[in-house]
């Protein structure tokens, strides 16, 4: 069966083009616009991996980060933190919040699907 | 020609084969000493599961692994328990094209010797008390009769049953 | 699934409406600037703008709401204020913004560069932020150098590395696709059983990397954990490669022992790593670790040498044939003076010892003297896809991977043919024409592709193609026309692929004539099984087809396992072994029957070879069961006794054996008797006809 990634971003193109990229390797996706829906929806939902944007509405990509650790479910589910250059120190809050790897926006589906491989195998 | 056989050797005007004799259920079987290769006392003879039933294992010759086969269950004579006299004659033969080292075990190995081609004549197509088709001919020597064996066709047989 | 939809539109959409918002958001700012609030809208809506700008094409965009964005950053901070000036100024960037998005040839530079100078004055001096140089994935990094180079990286992970959805045998994993590698693990900070926590990480790595790619491809490998990790990656100079450091200033260097340690054991010859550990000066881990450097580092060497030209001699086939033949003598004449001296004096023990090493190492030369790499055999098919991508009309693109990987040069040569098979097989079923592609919307030009990679004591050759795939209901249809499916019978992928691999089998609706007449696909499946090889299929339609050959390193010595039975003793290939575990006569009570163990819950099936071979006599109370695995499956041999490692020096059996099946030959043992070596996957196929023989009997 194929591994299912969760999406999280606020931007509808951020997203389109990762589930795109992921889908087309042959990951299975799901999609939320925000912390708060992505949190709603992984308690119904269980996923191999989570991708998800830092700067969101609601709840951001490290408190998201946070509360998804939490759950016991997660707690070896690797968490990708989309984050741009000018947020280096955001690298260091989102690991300490329980990141496991992050992706430097501008970012190509190739980039991605190497950090997925990375972390998912 | 490496083929030579006693019938050949009478057809080519030979007077003599050089053969070694040995005993297998009570006859004397001859094999053209140019195919044997050694003669070996009887050592513990490794079994292979599933084998068909002439191949009775594999010995170590010097670093080589040789099967070893029982030509009594090839001629269906009865089998018969090993003895002090046991030996294993390793002989050179084709197999599916290939020069192939093969152990034959014998009740016990006579001589090396000449036998005179006047000597040998054709198997009899009857009155033989088991399967003929791996002889090559049948040589006299005094009173004995001396089976001379189809070494290759022995084994060239693809015969599931023996 | 995935949609059609251009998510280059979807961020034109998309960023019109975070320009929308962003106005309205500035326009509220306005009336009520120290509404932190606001201040971050507007940041997200710019950084959304930049981050996705740059990722769909619109680099400009992203560029100029760069400066914009970091305006705002400052504003957050609390550097800079929500002054008129600056949401003036921002309320005109949005314009530029619009032009840059909509038009973007049309955008007037003078203008926006004039508007970025505004910016910069609102910042005071030094505020003109400029754009960090790099960032990870950036395409920007210096080529990497064509040459081999070395490194020595310790790694020890840190503890919670799992607990944060990190896997090291993923990264280990990477490592190894980069190049050569030789790992030793560290498990010295292993707690006792009773405080060890399960998710915890407390294994570390020494690696002996040996690699084209530059120091950059490895910082990469640990970029998500180098900051909490213990990590040391250390580029070892190609002269040391050369000439391989003793073990003493390989642990010197490595600041596991002190110098002076080194010289004071020294005095006591022959085995310095033995002292050291005795003498607790350091651990057996680290002597390990530096022994293998000190071996990666032998094989780096010998490898460069080999590639450089000059340095080489051409010797007949012929001899290094005999020479592996006197080697394997050598092993078993050995194996022998081991068994004796077992028996003999400190001293006799001591010499065989020493043998044992030297036979071992002249093996592993002689045996690397064979390898050649694949990449001879590869460069072949070029010519075979170019030929043949004309003959069939169909444009092909050949990639290749892993050409380096060296294997017995005895399996090179007799791979030319079933791998010549297997490309044409792809060229002419797999890959699709031109036209066929388009309406695919796939790329005209099909690609194949041909890899190979070593994995434990095997090398894996794919030859892999993104045609159509197999046909999963034609191959059914066939198999059961010819009776090699019953129908409706259930089959896994793995069971129906290898349908086609069975004799008078041919899925080619119309014969041409590369393929497809029926003959072939078995000669390649009796090729590779004459390799003691597998051959493993994977296939999705309109995906493609990745054929998988499964091949031992050598032919000439594998590492096995030796088990008994009553008096009979039996190996089995090493490499196929997982793990042993007990059957108590309960157990095998219970189970009997239904030939189920229960491992960890696992059901594991297995065979008793007792039976199978018919031994004489009662099985032990416990007997052993050796796990080996099978494909996707494991199974477990049941024998009466495990007696341990036996390196092997396969003796093929004579031709009488062909109709033989679950023997891939034979062995010398130690004390000269000969020993069956169980070729794993035919022997379970044999058991289980057997079962379904004796069942319908």
């Amino acid at each position: 069966m194929a591994k299912k990634i969760l999406s999280v971003d606020d931007s509808a193109s951020v997203r389109q083009m990762v589930t795109f990229a992921l889908e087309t390797a042959g990951y299975a996706t799901v999609q939320a616009s925000d912390g708060k829906e992505a949190l709603a929806l992984l308690k119904t939902t269980p996923v191999d991996m989570i991708v998800t944007d830092l700067n969101m509405p609601n709840l951001n990509g490290i408190e998201l980060i946070k509360q998804v650790r939490a759950l016991p479910a997660f707690k070896f589910v690797p968490i990708v933190l989309l984050t741009t250059e000018s947020e280096d120190s955001k690298k260091a809050e989102g690991k300490a919040a329980g990141a496991t790897g992050w992706i430097v926006k501008p970012f190509n589906q190739d980039q991605l699907l190497a950090v997925v491989k990375k972390l998912l195998g | 020609m490496r083929d030579s056989s006693a019938i050949e050797a009478k057809a080519n005007g030979l007077d003599a084969v050089q053969v070694l004799t040995l005993g297998l259920g009570g006859e004397i079987f001859a094999i053209e000493t140019e195919r044997v290769r050694e003669v070996l006392d009887l050592i513990p003879i490794t079994r292979i599961p599933n084998s068909r039933p002439f191949i009775k294992g594999l010995i170590n010759v010097r670093g080589k692994v040789i099967t070893v086969t029982d030509l009594r269950v090839k001629f269906g004579m009865p089998p018969a328990a090993q003895t002090a006299d046991t030996r294993i004659v390793v002989t050179e033969i084709q197999v599916a094209g290939e020069p192939t080292l093969v152990g034959a075990l014998a009740d016990r190995v006579f001589e090396a010797t000449e036998l005179p081609a006047a000597s040998m004549e054709d198997v009899p197509r009857l009155g033989m008390r088991w399967r003929t088709e791996f002889i090559r001919a049948i040589g006299k020597r005094g009173d004995d009769f001396i089976i001379i064996a189809d070494i290759d066709q022995v084994f060239a047989a693809d015969d599931a049953t023996h | 699934m995935a949609t059609a939809v251009n998510p280059a539109d979807v961020f034109r959409q998309e960023a019109a409406e975070l320009l929308a918002t962003l106005e309205t958001t500035l326009l509220d700012l306005e009336a009520s600037p120290e509404d932190s609030a606001l201040v971050d809208q507007a940041f997200r809506s710019l950084h959304t703008l930049k981050g996705s700008g740059a990722m769909f094409g619109w680099e400009a965009l992203a560029d100029f709401t760069h400066h914009v964005e970091s305006a705002f950053q400052k504003v957050r901070d609390g550097v800079l204020k929500a002054s008129h000036d600056l949401i003036s100024l921002t309320l005109a960037s949005l314009d530029q913004m619009r032009v840059l998005l909509e038009q973007p040839e049309q955008a007037d530079r003078v203008r926006g560069e004039a508007l970025l100078a505004g910016f910069a004055d609102l910042a005071g001096p030094g505020g003109h932020s400029a754009k960090p140089a790099g960032g990870h994935g950036k395409a920007d990094r210096a080529a990497p150098p064509d040459e081999t180079r070395v490194f020595r990286i310790r790694w020890r992970p840190a503890r919670d590395m799992m607990a944060f959805g990190g896997n090291p045998l993923l990264l280990l994993g990477e490592l190894r696709d980069l190049g050569a590698c030789t790992l030793t693990p560290l498990a010295d900070r292993v707690p006792a059983l009773e405080e060890l926590d399960p998710a915890g990480c407390y294994l570390g790595w020494d690696i002996m990397l040996t690699t084209t790619k530059s120091r950059s491809a490895i910082d990469d490998v640990f970029i998500f954990v180098a900051s909490d990790s213990e990590l040391a990656i250390d580029e070892i100079p190609v002269e040391e490669a050369e000439s391989p450091p003793r073990l003493g200033e390989i642990l010197v260097k490595r600041g596991d022992i002190a110098p002076g340690g080194v010289e004071e054991e020294l005095g006591h010859q022959p085995r310095l790593g033995a002292l050291l550990v005795q003498s607790g000066k350091v651990s057996g881990d680290r002597v390990a670790s530096a022994l293998s450097e000190q071996k990666h580092l032998r094989e780096a060497a010998k490898a460069k040498e080999s590639s450089s030209a000059g340095n080489t001699i051409r010797v007949p086939a012929e001899r290094l044939d005999n020479l592996m033949d006197q080697v394997g003598e050598l092993v078993i004449a050995q194996a022998r003076l081991m068994q004796v001296a077992g028996e003999g004096g400190a001293l006799l023990k001591s010499i065989a010892e020493d043998i044992e090493r030297l036979a071992g190492e002249l093996r592993d030369t002689t045996m690397s003297v064979r390898m050649l790499p694949i990449g001879t055999l590869f460069s072949r098919f070029r010519r075979v896809v170019h030929d043949l991508s004309r003959e069939l009309g169909k444009s092909v693109n050949l990639t290749m991977s892993g050409e380096e990987t060296e294997l017995d040069k005895t399996v090179i040569e007799s791979l030319n043919d079933p791998m010549i098979h297997l490309i044409r097989n792809a060229m002419d079923h797999g890959l699709s024409t031109p036209e066929e592609r388009r309406t695919q919307k796939k790329p005209e030009t099909g690609t194949l592709h041909l890899s190979a990679v070593h994995s434990g004591a095997s090398v894996l050759i794919t030859i892999r193609d993104d045609g159509k795939g197999l046909d999963r209901a034609r191959i059914r249809a066939k198999a059961e026309e010819k009776g090699m499916l019953q129908p409706g019978q259930e089959v896994t992928d793995t069971e129906l692929f290898g349908c086609i691999f069975l004799p008078g089998f041919s899925t080619a609706a119309e014969v041409t004539s590369l393929s497809g007449r029926g003959v072939g696909m078995d000669v390649v499946k009796r090729a590779i099984d004459n390799l003691r090889g597998s051959i493993e299929v994977g296939s999705e339609p309109g995906q493609g087809t990745a054929i998988t050959l499964k091949l031992p390193l050598t032919l000439a010595i594998i590492d096995g396992l030796l088990v008994k039975m009553a008096d009979e003793r039996y190996i089995v290939p090493l490499s196929a072994v997982e793990e042993c575990v007990e059957l108590t006569r309960k157990d095998d009570n219970r189970s009997d029957g239904r030939s189920f163990l229960n491992i960890r819950g696992e059901i594991v099936a297995f065979v008793r070879l007792r039976r199978l071979f018919e031994v004489a006599g009662e099985a032990p109370e416990i007997q052993k069961v050796v796990i080996v695995g099978l494909g996707e499956s494991r199974i477990g041999l049941v024998v009466d006794q495990v007696l341990g490692q036996h390196q092997t020096v396969i003796k093929s059996l004579s031709r009488l054996h062909d109709d033989q099946e679950g023997f891939s030959g034979a062995t010398i043992l130690g004390d000269g008797s000969v020993a069956l070596i169980l070729d794993v996957p035919h022997l379970v196929k044999f058991a289980r006809e057997r079962e379904t023989a004796q069942r319908a009997a």
